[in-house]
């Protein structure tokens, strides 16, 4: 267990550094958009003198590198800024985003990896046959559309043509769970199809790959089922690949959720992010670009770190 | 309430008032009808204008959603700030102001009771509305009417509005419900300055500063949740001073950029109006059942401003050769697909008091614009126009059909497409001709102060004209209307004819609602939603 | 995914019959254009035939030192020369993206030259992939004659806004008035040869800094890593909205920003499979013998690892046309008057609230393509895999 512990540790030394220098690039990223907050939110009215006094009064008139380790050194201790826009404390800002992006992506998840396994384990037991390539050319199909593409046709036809669903996702803390849930329906079932695909398909490829192995053929001669043993024997030992996919999918519905979030004007932090480097809010864009690196990095660092507990030659190497 | 009925209005507008009256209910059947009888109108006519009248009288209640084209996550309270239509809207909603331009357009007063000037204009003392309260129950008096309109005065201030309020010297309260003005030079239309966004009343404390934050203001609607950019609910105020207004229970305000978005919402009745809607499918939007799509004729116009001090646009040949070289028609057509007016190079707009309709409308002619080349002594020209969408959507479009228009006359224009970002501090006043859009103002004064007056900010074509000037001084302090109308006539002829400034288009404001929600008859065209007021003017029939 | 060294992956001959049909179209073929060119401008026409000789006796040779079948080198030679010709016609006829079209033009021959030389394997194909094939390769057809197929100019305005389907214009006109149909097909020669340059640009930077990490290790291996490792964690799609702002939209940093930003996919995908090489018996004899650097990863390593990465190109290619059509829907891709698939779904987006599919089909187009690659990848992927058994 110690060198799980070690590993992990090494990992999350790694994956700071990795933070840090990101925070580096996104920092002088932010520095070179062109034309700053100040013009892009006085517009017409922005003149030498009240662009300099906006400026002074944000302390953007300050050098880089200064701003940039006023930035990190709180940024560690957590204090995220204030917008420039509003001066609102960006933690409860992006709280209330991530939030809604957290849960867009938990409801999305909670359809599809049961989704995707079940269809996968089912392709697997039924390889070759009408039903698997029916679902592969089905899952093929659904991740070759284009994310506005399936957005655009779930709002067209569960919306507009059937009204059973709201054609945007209005959602905000007043309402009850199951509402928020119906209201969040299409965009999580758009992100549903988007990612299916992947999941069944790698699940499928796991079962399939062990099915050739010798304890499996065993259990074959021994007269087992073979629904039976691709559940007893063969899911086990392929978890680890499909939690690899599956957490890299979760990241995948955190940070790439942009379009859908436009489409269905859905209160996260894409949408956050879309809009603040619009208007040049640079600790909204930095912040937001942060969060959205981290989430990468853990999810990344979860991914490796399950599977090599859900595999004991890894857990105990030699 | 008492109305501003002076100065030869007519009948007709009084017998609209007179309706209005009627649904506000502020009127009895017997006093309507001795009154109309009394115009020359027949007591059947008059009976049934009476219960059409109050049949469309506004009712209380609902839950009004409103989707917004605008509004940004940088969006705050401070009114200072203000520069979008979604959050004007809300700051409408929360807050009042000295001074109210009605749907019909006039101006009426608001939190003031009445006004008056000083002969020569330059002194203005405003009376306020008394037991008026704020949302935290404060009663609003001279202390925080003079802290709202400080707040964009001062060396350090930032406020947009602080070019409105710099002829201002002197601000000082009169007792506790009356607040005096002293300008720099006359001002006529000083009480329709006050009617601005920025210059909303906000409650300020004893050392005079005010309190932006809550959003506390006398408003007909209290700010329950405000999330800048995506969602804000608001209460009715139950004490709102203003009889007849502020009818929803609750609103939702949500803003939905996309246009598509908001379109779908307003559809499948995810919301009950939109503003701006898509000018290109309009015509499919119509024709759904449940939805009404209303347009007004507002002051927003396009402008193609040249520097009138660099060659070749000093020359004003040459820019009355560019002037006659666009069709104009043809730009309503594409870029805003019929919904709007031809501009006649001239910032004032049919929703002005003072539009000169005796100016002939220019139009596209090609003779003219040769002989204009011809006098300028060039048998060909070639220029630079500089277009980012930026400056309004079509903008790009609009500069590549002017070039193809001109260079029928032998003009040929080189369309420079310039970045959106900065497009405001980069191309706008520093590019010798580009494509510009201007909100428009109400006021004559205030327009032409800003953008045509020699030596101001805005002026974007350097235009300077001695007459021009004399009349601009002139009229603003002329207090007797037949006397300001022929100044602004001829200012506009001035600018018509020797101004550097194309001004093709004024736009429409096209927005939808579901045909639950009512409106009076006429809608103010200052701004877009009714002048931003839909929400405290509309309501569920 | 070791294989062995210098034995092509597919091999076989071409069947008498399907050169003899390939032959016959493309002589058809060539008729049809030659007498409509010569027409228009004979002097190009035999300038173009002497040339067209010219590249097919060089092709010839170079074939030759190859396997071959005298009907292969007939389809080949006629190929070619409705290649050239083709290109002058174009070359007089369009004069916007002449380039493009001698490129979608060379495509089209390195098609049909693999059809012939793989024709057993094609065979063999199960209809999936032969769908695949079939519709990428009406794409590149597509793609490439745009001008001729198009009944109008790319950003010409010839109608109202928004008309509905008719004879004249086949799937109506768009939000400013240009013909759908057209902007279909130049949309698909825009955001096809976007897609495709992108890709291939991320293989040879990604692909090449693979190899070399893995060929010589050591720093120059931590150092790619970890710099690849650090760009991957960005989100992509984030920092391409963030770069795209900044460097602007044109064109070509369109496609140098995507290109990076794929090259850390592909760079960790090769230096992986090149990593299961390198450590094999012939690549140390190869270095012990004494060979340089880039004669072993262009001997001994690449063969070997070309296969997965022909098949990552199939899929890099699908995502990179997917993100490039999510750019533009948010107005960062290629900008308009262009013609783009992504755009073009969002210009007219209004639409499908009144019911109106039109706008739904260049999603469709990309959609369709992505499913036939795919389907390509599959097969290759299945051939790959089932010679390593």
């Amino acid at each position: 267990m110690s060198q799980i512990v070690k590993l992990v540790a090494q990992r999350l030394a790694l994956g700071l550094l990795t933070l840090f220098i990101i925070s580096l690039i996104i920092f002088l990223c932010v520095e070179m958009l062109p034309g700053n907050f100040s013009e892009a939110i006085l517009g017409q009215a922005a003149t030498p003198e009240t662009v300099a006094a906006f400026n002074r009064e944000l302390g953007l008139d300050l050098p880089p590198h200064e701003r940039y380790f006023t930035w990190l050194f709180n940024m560690v201790q957590g204090d995220f800024g204030r917008s420039l826009a509003s001066k609102r404390e960006l933690s409860e800002l992006l709280g209330y985003r991530l939030e809604n992006t957290l849960f867009l992506a938990s409801v999305a998840a909670v359809i599809a990896i049961p989704l995707a396994v079940t269809l996968g384990v089912l392709a697997a037991l039924y390889r070759d046959s009408f039903y698997d390539r029916a679902v592969n050319v089905v899952t093929l199909s659904s991740i070759s559309f284009p994310e506005f593409f399936v957005a655009y046709i779930l709002i067209l036809i569960l919306a507009q043509n059937l009204g059973w669903f709201p054609a945007i996702s209005n959602i905000n803390d007043e309402l009850g769970f199951w509402e928020k849930i119906y209201r969040t329906a299409l965009p999580a079932f758009t992100l549903t199809l988007v990612c299916v695909a992947h999941m069944m398909r790698m699940t499928r490829a796991a079962i399939i790959n062990l099915l050739a192995s010798p304890y499996i053929e065993m259990a074959r001669l021994k007269g087992l089922r073979p629904g039976r043993i691709i559940l007893k024997h063969a899911l086990p030992n392929a978890l680890a690949p499909i939690i690899n996919v599956v957490v890299l999918n979760m990241a995948y519905l955190v940070v790439g959720v942009v379009l859908v979030e436009v489409v269905f004007v859905y209160p996260g932090l894409g949408q956050l992010f879309v809009d603040s480097v619009r208007s040049r809010d640079i600790p909204v864009v930095q912040a937001c670009s942060l969060i959205f690196a981290m989430t990468y990095v853990l999810l990344n660092l979860l991914a490796d770190v399950l599977s090599i507990m859900s595999n004991p030659r890894l857990l105990h190497p030699r | 309430m008492p109305r501003d009925i002076k100065g030869g209005n007519g009948n007709m507008k009084n017998i609209d008032q007179l309706k209005q009256l009627a649904r506000d209910q502020k009127v009895s059947r017997r006093e309507f009808m001795s009154t109309v009888t009394a115009m020359g109108v027949t007591v059947a006519a008059a009976s049934t204008m009476w219960s059409s009248s109050v049949q469309a009288a506004p009712k209380r209640g609902g839950k009004m959603r409103m989707g917004s084209a605008h509004g940004n996550t940088t969006d705050t309270l401070d009114p200072s700030t203000f520069n979008n239509g979604g959050i004007i809207q809300q700051g409408y909603a929360m807050r009042n102001h000295l001074s109210e331009v009605d749907n019909n357009g006039t101006l009426i007063p608001e939190l003031s009771s009445g006004w008056e000037a000083s002969d020569d204009a330059t002194e203005w003392v405003f009376t306020l509305r008394k037991g008026v309260e704020f949302h935290n129950g404060k009663t609003m008096d001279a202390n925080d009417v003079i802290s709202s309109m400080n707040y964009h005065r001062g060396k350090d201030s930032k406020s947009a509005a602080k070019p409105l309020l710099a002829p201002v010297t002197e601000l000082k309260a009169d007792g506790k419900d009356k607040v005096v003005f002293k300008l720099s030079g006359g001002s006529a239309d000083f009480p329709y300055i006050v009617s601005d966004y920025h210059l909303a009343i906000m409650p300020a404390d004893a050392s005079g500063k005010v309190d932006w934050q809550s959003g506390v203001g006398t408003g007909a609607y209290i700010k329950e949740k405000f999330e800048p950019g995506v969602r804000s609910t608001y209460k009715r105020n139950p004490n709102y001073f203003k009889a007849g207004r502020g009818h929803f229970d609750e609103v939702e305000f949500l803003t939905i950029t996309d246009v598509v978005a908001r379109t779908n919402a307003l559809t499948t009745g995810e919301i009950d109006a939109m503003s701006r809607c898509d000018l290109k499918t309009v015509h499919l939007l119509k024709r759904r059942k449940g939805v009404k799509v209303e347009e007004v004729t507002g002051t927003l116009h396009y402008t193609i401003p040249m520097h009138t001090d660099v060659a070749p646009f000093d020359n004003n040949h040459v820019r009355m050769a560019l002037k006659y070289a666009l069709d104009r028609e043809v730009l309503l057509k594409t870029i805003l697909r019929g919904h709007g007016v031809v501009g006649n190079d001239h910032p004032i707009s049919t929703a002005n008091r003072f539009h000169n309709g005796d100016l002939p409308q220019r139009s596209y002619d090609l003779d003219k614009a040769k002989f204009h080349m011809k006098k300028a002594g060039l048998t060909s020209l070639s220029v630079d126009l500089s277009a980012a969408d930026a400056a309004f959507v079509g903008a790009v479009d609009a500069a590549v059909l002017y070039k193809e228009h001109a260079a029928k006359a032998g003009i040929n224009i080189n369309v420079v497409r310039e970045p959106s970002d900065g497009y405001w501090s980069n191309v706008w006043l520093k590019k010798p001709w580009c494509m510009v859009y201007w909100g428009g103002r109400p006021i004559e004064d205030m327009m032409f102060s800003q953008s045509l007056a020699t030596g101001a900010d805005w002026n974007e074509s350097h235009f300077s004209h001695k007459r021009f000037m004399e009349l601009l001084v002139k009229a603003r302090a002329e207090l007797d209307e037949p006397k300001r109308r022929a100044m602004y006539y001829e200012m506009q002829k001035i600018v018509n004819m020797e101004g550097g400034t194309v001004v093709p288009l004024f736009a429409n404001y096209v927005f939808a609602m579901s045909d639950k929600v009512h409106h009076d008859p006429k809608m103010a065209g200052n701004w877009d939603m009714d002048g931003d007021k839909s929400l405290e003017r509309w309501w569920f029939g | 995914m070791t294989m062995p060294v210098s034995t092509s992956t597919f091999g076989g001959q071409a069947s008498p019959w399907v050169s003899r049909i390939a032959m016959a179209s493309v002589h058809f073929f060539i008729l049809v254009l030659f007498l409509q060119n010569v027409a228009a401008d004979t002097w190009s026409a035999v300038i173009g035939l002497l040339f067209a000789h010219l590249y097919s006796v060089m092709a010839l040779t170079y074939w030759n030192r190859i396997d071959r079948t005298a009907a292969g080198d007939t389809v080949i030679v006629t190929v070619t020369l409705e290649f050239v010709l083709i290109a002058v016609i174009f070359w007089e006829r369009s004069s916007a993206w002449p380039w493009s079209t001698l490129f979608g033009l060379g495509l089209v021959q390195v098609c049909a030259f693999a059809a012939v030389r793989y024709w057993k394997d094609l065979r063999q194909a199960p209809k999936s992939a032969w769908f695949g094939l079939i519709v990428v390769l009406i794409y590149v057809m597509v793609a490439a004659m745009a001008p001729v197929i198009a009944p109008f100019s790319e950003t010409e305005i010839v109608g109202s806004e928004y008309d509905a389907w008719n004879n004249e214009h086949l799937l109506g006109t768009d939000n400013l008035g240009r013909d759908m149909f057209t902007r279909l097909i130049y949309g698909g020669r825009n955001t096809v040869g976007v897609a495709f340059i992108t890709t291939v640009l991320a293989f040879l930077i990604g692909g090449l800094g693979g190899l070399l990490a893995a060929a010589m290790r050591g720093w120059v291996d931590q150092v790619l890593s970890r710099m690849m490792e650090i760009l991957m964690a960005i989100p992509s799609f984030i920092f391409a909205l963030l770069i795209l702002t900044i460097v602007g939209t044109s064109v070509p940093s369109l496609i140098m920003v995507i290109a990076v930003l794929d090259a850390t996919r592909v760079f960790r995908l090769a230096r992986a499979v090149a990593m299961n090489v390198v450590v094999l018996e012939f690549v140390e004899a190869a270095s012990l013998r004494g060979e340089g650097l880039w004669w072993i990863i262009r001997s001994e390593i690449l063969p070997n690892v070309l296969p997965p990465l022909v098949a990552e190109f199939g899929l890099r290619f699908c995502f990179v046309f997917l993100f490039l059509s999510g750019l533009s829907f948010l107005g960062l891709g290629i900008q308009p008057p262009t013609a783009d698939w992504g755009s073009m779904v969002r210009d007219n987006a209004t639409l499908i609230t009144y019911g109106d599919i039109t706008p739904l089909l260049p999603a469709a187009a990309i959609a369709i393509l992505t499913i036939g690659v795919n389907f390509v990848v599959d097969w290759f992927l299945h051939k790959a895999s089932g010679l390593k058994d």
